[in-house]
């Protein structure tokens, strides 16, 4: 579809201008593929020199997968309501409702399928319940979304004390096990590259690894949820229905003016975005094969932070939901000493640009950068291990370092959070 | 006069409809779920009002108070410190430890852990503010993460290892001795429960964000600020700072949380320590329309709910079924509340309407168009 919106393209003229200035900055696609290599040669360095054979191990990148997965989806449903305009804090909320519903419908049909089905739906009575406070009444949306936090928490709660406490193995704070997506395995994959990866090889047992994790750890759900990061990109990002989407988001004044459904299309995203939020829940379910309480443990918040970190971008969120998904599969297999070999990694990083700093001459940011670096490989050699209570918390700090740092370079949509009614701009 | 109290009436109006919506939902939760909503509504006010819950809930209002206190002078001048959680529980986690290893003279020792508290709690806070003066960073984002960041350090601290002693299946700070501690007082006739010392705390800050709010300087500038920051700035207020002193005063309250379980009952931080009480504070203040004297009620009713749905338990339904409550109450009441608004903003252009078609030598439009 091409864009010929006329609409959408005048509220768009500012997004345009400023995204052509970033554009020069962005990188292309040989650039990402070199970055990645690069990065993937560090980690392996890392571990020749640290012997933290785990930090690159098909286990750690089958778990990345399934602890990154959750996290994209949230940040996947944060993007579609704020591009809508519409703040979404309930997603932690959302996505509590669809690990119960996903949990009970899987329960109750013995079939992961359903699972799924009750967890879309889960998300999208919170969704509603958002999309009805924000987009009709006009309610503040922080507000509406800390009450959607509130109040799925005590749905949670209730409904399970009523429908799991007198079932087998399970309680007012959990389920029984229920089904769950069988794993698809690529014949042969798992021994062939199991061999490399056995044999601790610079680079090439790291790729093994990779590899080998891809093809062992995914099911129909995680394949679904990948594509979904695409298929939101390319709705919102190459159709008209998603420029309009889009643009009230930035401009809702200009886009009613010119004939887009404001409240249609804010309807549209927190729904899309709670059904999101709602199966992370279910996926959560599924990895466990359980729902409890509390399980989702402010992976909705994670998300958005993602979503932030990523710069409102699908490409950003997905790498934001990458590095969390990473520091915490590392964080949970082998604790902290897979952390503590990466504080190397960490080190090299800043080294890195540093030095690319002082190749483009810049004196500060050079200086900066090889202080930091120096400062970490000191608290490398210091320490031989990282408490993991703080290692749990790296997504959060990332961010308010990202934050901090780069917040004038980020750039939310424009009317984000502000509540419009119909008419408003006449 | 007739204007305010019009304006009262809405907002009273607003608050009762939206309690009978949840009281609803909550009926209606019930029959599907297959329980009798007038039987346990009767039965949540039978044991509600007896002595000793009265008195549990006068404890737990104190506590819920001094969060929607925090929460709401932020929410004051359009500030929104989600934070308030990660803030308490570091200011309760690091006051505990420092009361539970000071020795200081009973009266000072209070006083000290009660101060160490607030500058924690300003300290975390602050960190907030600072981030939106000089980064531009939003305080919802910032705090949120704080809260997860104040999570890991808790933990990382509540260690034996570290300062706190291991107890069993527990772990706590070392407990504060009795010349630390806050006694309780017989209030309520009748009671076995003492009700915490630390209530007239809780009075005395309602009471203090009163007069600050309506008769000082800073409150005035605070409530320009909320109303319009472009305005304000233009008329000479130093916004930035009004940010970071409003971020300190609310991270400085919101150290307070903690400090009537502690010094009252506790005695101790351990990992059982009352978590989540920011988010009822924000919850609360909304309902209280970030007024002390509404929050007051926002806080006895939610206090209320909480003590005496223990008694449902016993019959066989689960008392989360007032988290179902509480949740619809927040958001029927901030709904109700802008219906309120824009019916309130019609009578007034209607009024105002009214006295302009009026003749010139007619009287004064009684209705009042100011507002």
């Amino acid at each position: 579809m091409t864009v010929r919106d006329p609409a959408a393209a005048t509220a768009d003229a500012s997004q345009v201008r400023a995204d052509r200035r970033i554009r020069s900055r962005r990188l292309t696609a040989p650039q990402l593929l070199l970055a990645a290599v690069l990065g993937l040669a560090g980690l392996s360095l890392v571990r020749v020199v640290t012997h933290a054979q785990d930090i690159t191990s098909a286990g750690t990148i089958g778990a990345t997968i399934n602890l990154a997965m959750p996290i994209a989806l949230c940040g996947l449903g944060g993007l579609w309501s704020e591009r809508s305009g519409v703040v979404n804090i309930g997603l932690e909320g959302m996505m509590i409702l669809g690990t119960w519903f996903g949990a009970d419908f899987a329960l109750i049909t013995h079939s992961a399928w359903m699972g799924m089905v009750g967890g879309l739906v889960g998300g999208l009575i919170g969704g509603a319940v958002h999309a009805i406070a924000t987009v009709t009444f006009g309610v503040d949306q922080i507000v509406s979304g800390v009450a959607i936090n509130i109040l799925a928490l005590g749905i949670g709660r209730y409904l399970s004390g009523v429908f799991f406490s007198d079932r087998p193995g399970g309680g007012p704070t959990q389920s029984p096990q229920v089904d769950r997506f069988g794993s698809l395995k690529l014949p042969g994959a798992d021994t062939f590259f199991g061999k490399i990866e056995r044999h601790h090889w610079f680079f090439v047992s790291d790729v093994a690894g990779l590899l080998r994790g891809l093809a062992t750890s995914l099911s129909a759900l995680t394949i679904i949820a990948i594509l979904l990061i695409p298929l939101t990109w390319f709705v919102l990002w190459r159709t008209a229905f998603g420029l309009r989407l889009r643009s009230c988001g930035e401009n809702p004044a200009a886009a009613e003016s010119l004939g887009v459904k404001v409240y249609t299309m804010k309807y549209v995203a927190v729904l899309v975005s709670g059904m999101l939020a709602g199966l992370a829940g279910a996926f959560l379910v599924n990895f466990t094969a359980i729902y409890r309480e509390g399980q989702t443990g402010g992976r909705g918040y994670i998300g958005l932070a993602a979503m932030i970190f990523g710069n409102w971008r699908p490409g950003g969120m997905v790498a934001g939901s990458a590095l969390f998904g990473y520091t915490d599969a590392a964080q949970s297999r082998q604790g902290s000493a897979s952390i503590h070999a990466l504080l190397l990694f960490v080190a090299l990083i800043l080294l890195a640009v540093g030095a690319w700093a002082l190749w483009r001459r810049r004196v500060v940011p050079a200086a900066v950068g090889v202080v930091a670096a120096a400062l970490v490989f000191a608290w490398y050699k210091a320490t031989d291990s990282i408490p993991a209570e703080l290692v749990t918390y790296t997504p959060q700090i990332i961010t308010l370092v990202v934050l901090a740092m780069a917040s004038q370079r980020l750039r939310m949509p424009a009317a984000d959070g502000i509540p419009w009614r119909r008419g408003q701009g006449t | 006069m007739r204007d305010r109290l019009n304006r009262l009436a809405l907002n009273v109006a607003a608050a009762v409809i939206a309690l009978a919506f949840a009281a609803g939902i909550t009926s209606v939760i019930l029959l599907a779920t297959g329980h009798g909503p007038w039987d346990a509504f009767h039965k949540m006010w039978d044991y509600g009002t007896q002595a000793n819950s009265m008195a549990s809930i006068l404890n737990g209002a104190t506590t819920y108070y001094l969060a929607a206190i925090a929460v709401a002078i932020g929410f004051r001048m359009n500030l929104f410190n989600i934070g308030v959680d990660g803030q308490y529980r570091l200011a309760a986690m690091l006051a505990a430890a420092f009361g539970g290893s000071v020795a200081l003279p009973s009266g000072l020792r209070q006083l000290a852990i009660i101060v160490v508290a607030m500058l924690v709690g300003a300290f975390w806070a602050g960190i907030v503010g600072i981030l939106k003066v000089t980064r531009g960073v939003s305080e919802v984002i910032s705090s949120i993460m704080l809260n997860a960041v104040a999570t890991g350090i808790v933990a990382y601290l509540l260690n034996p290892k570290r300062l706190a002693v291991a107890n069993g299946n527990n772990v706590n700070t070392k407990p504060i001795p009795s010349s630390g501690q806050v006694g309780g007082i017989s209030l309520i006739s009748g009671a076995d429960t003492k009700v915490y010392g630390l209530l007239f705390l809780a009075i005395g800050v309602g009471v203090g964000f009163q007069i600050l709010i309506s008769q000082t300087r800073f409150g005035f500038d605070l409530r320009a600020t909320g109303r319009s920051s472009s305005a304000a700035e233009s008329s000479g207020v130093n916004v930035k700072r009004m940010v970071l002193t409003t971020m300190l005063i609310s991270g400085a309250i919101a150290g307070l949380v903690g400090m009537p379980n502690l010094l009252g009952e506790s005695h101790q931080y351990s990992l059982d320590f009352p978590a989540g009480l920011g988010f009822t504070g924000i919850a609360i203040a909304l309902l209280g329309r970030n007024n002390p004297i509404g929050i007051a009620f926002g806080s006895l009713l939610w206090a209320f709910l909480d003590q005496s749905s223990l008694i449902l338990d016993l019959n066989n339904i689960p008392k989360e079924i007032v988290q179902i409550t509480q949740g619809v109450v927040v958001l029927s009441v901030v709904v109700t509340y802008e219906l309120m608004r824009r019916l309130g903003l019609v009578r007034q252009q209607r009024a105002v309407g009214r006295a302009l078609a009026r003749p010139r030598a007619g009287t004064p439009a009684p209705e009042g168009a100011s507002a």
